[in-house]
């Protein structure tokens, strides 16, 4: 049987992709960054860790989804998906490899859920999806895994809500646990933490609201998931909204679990940056050390 | 069906300095973005960058949205519609990095805002809502 065993958040700005392509990942801006994702980089090459497959939740920065098509909650059931060109040349990543059977299976099931899914065969992929590989795997010739991308709308207003959000996790787990194949899947929800690129109210970082949220995703989901949009929008900033991804993460992992690591950056570009790794209680291995790291502007108290 | 929501459309008006993406701007931005989506392809982007004024006279933009794009004034164009995410793509044409792109909004030099970011960011205080900024 496959089982969900972890799930893992990340940033997946640009500028990191861009950082790692220009030999900036260790410099004094970057470093910081970078050595908090060593930790995971070294974590997930250990026995038991590596997935055999990711569903990786992120959302499509108007690259594969303009305005011709909106899905809310899509799913990548095809074998492979490439980088997209965003504007810049695609990134210099391998194709993304699917796992088309996993894939029509959560589908169907989330669909049997009252999920009405978007399927899509043929999508190119933009850095919400490659930069967190990158992150997590380093500059490699080929993914080490297979990877079922999640896309969901948090552009075009109204994005799906927490609880729906939180839900869906829910139903992606029963779906995995009913594949008969033994497979080690991670769910991953990127994007975040605040941030805001738009207007005069651009660079707003909220480490208050950021640390809070992560505590309460941890250990209280389902009263976070109640949190209307607008309260994102207020405390997080217009592109923290992107947190509702989060709780698709979270829902996969059940009732209670492990933090195996917790990792806050600030700044990282216009944004704060966190990464976690967590697992379900009962499965849960050993935490990293040191399991929370809190750097650059973030290691000074919250006000 | 009686129903319950968590907030009104309305309410999403209330953030200061802040436009929230709503069917009303995807509207009205629907031809820019048009535009912004073409430069996707490297053959476009040299298109445009060969006679700026004759490629978006491709495209059913507004004048003021046209005038903008040429100006590369990315705050104007939020106001006129536009989303970031859409609008970054003239930024990454021109070779503009993410923070240099949004800085252009924030009515501080680049240099400022980054600064301002090293030193934790913009503060939420007094910016959560028009009732409570003055
Ligand atoms: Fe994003």
């Amino acid at each position: 049987m496959a089982r969900v065993t972890t799930g893992i958040t990340s940033s997946h700005i640009p500028a990191l992709g861009a950082a790692m392509q220009t030999g900036k990942d260790r410099d004094d801006y970057w470093g910081p960054v970078f050595a908090g994702y060593d930790a995971i980089r070294e974590w997930i090459k250990k026995p038991g860790n590596m997935p055999d497959v990711i569903v990786l939740v992120y959302n499509d920065h108007a690259s594969a989804f303009d305005m011709n098509i909106i899905p809310t909650f899509a799913i990548g059931c095809g074998e492979s998906f490439k980088p997209a060109d965003e504007g810049w040349g695609p990134r210099p990543v391998p194709d993304v490899q699917g796992h088309p059977d996993l894939a029509w299976h959560i589908a169907q099931s989330l669909i049997l859920d009252d999920f009405d899914m978007c399927i899509f065969n043929q999508m190119d992929v933009d850095h919400g999806c490659t930069v967190p590989l990158s992150m997590m795997f380093g500059d490699v010739k080929e993914w080490p895994c297979k990877v079922i991308p999640l896309p969901v709308n948090v552009v075009t207003y109204p994005p799906p809500s927490g609880a729906r959000c939180f839900a869906l996790g829910d139903s992606i787990k029963a779906a995995v646990e009913s594949f008969p194949e033994d497979l080690n899947v991670h769910v991953w929800g990127t994007g975040g933490m605040s941030h805001q690129l738009q207007g005069p109210r651009a660079g707003l970082i909220n480490k208050e609201f950021d640390l809070d949220f992560i505590e309460r995703l941890i250990n209280d989901p389902e009263d976070l998931a109640k949190m209307p949009h607008i309260d994102y929008l207020r405390e997080a900033g217009s592109e923290g909204i992107e947190l509702v991804m989060w709780l698709i993460m979270r829902g996969a992992l059940g009732d209670k679990v492990k933090e195996l690591y917790n990792f806050y950056h600030i700044p990282a570009s216009n944004t704060a940056l966190g990464a976690l790794i967590l697992q379900p209680e009962e499965t849960a291995g050993e935490a990293l050390n040191p399991q929370r790291v809190l750097s650059g502007h973030s290691l000074e108290a919250a006000e | 069906m009686p129903r319950t929501r968590l907030y009104s459309l309305d309410e999403l008006d209330d953030i200061p300095g802040t436009k929230v993406f709503n069917a009303r701007r995807s509207r009205e931005a629907y031809h820019l973005h048009k535009f912004c989506m073409s430069l996707m392809k490297a053959e476009n982007r040299e298109a445009f960058k060969a006679d700026e004024r004759t490629y978006l006279d491709q495209f059913k933009m507004t004048e003021d949205q046209k005038q903008a794009v040429l100006d590369r004034d990315l705050a104007k164009l939020i106001e006129l519609g536009g989303n970031m995410y859409f609008l970054v793509k003239i930024a990454s044409t021109d070779g503009w990095s993410a923070q240099k792109a949004v800085s252009s909004m924030s009515g501080m030099s680049a240099d400022e805002y980054a600064q301002m970011m090293l030193e934790g960011g913009r503060s939420p205080e007094g910016l959560r809502s028009k009732k409570e900024a003055k």
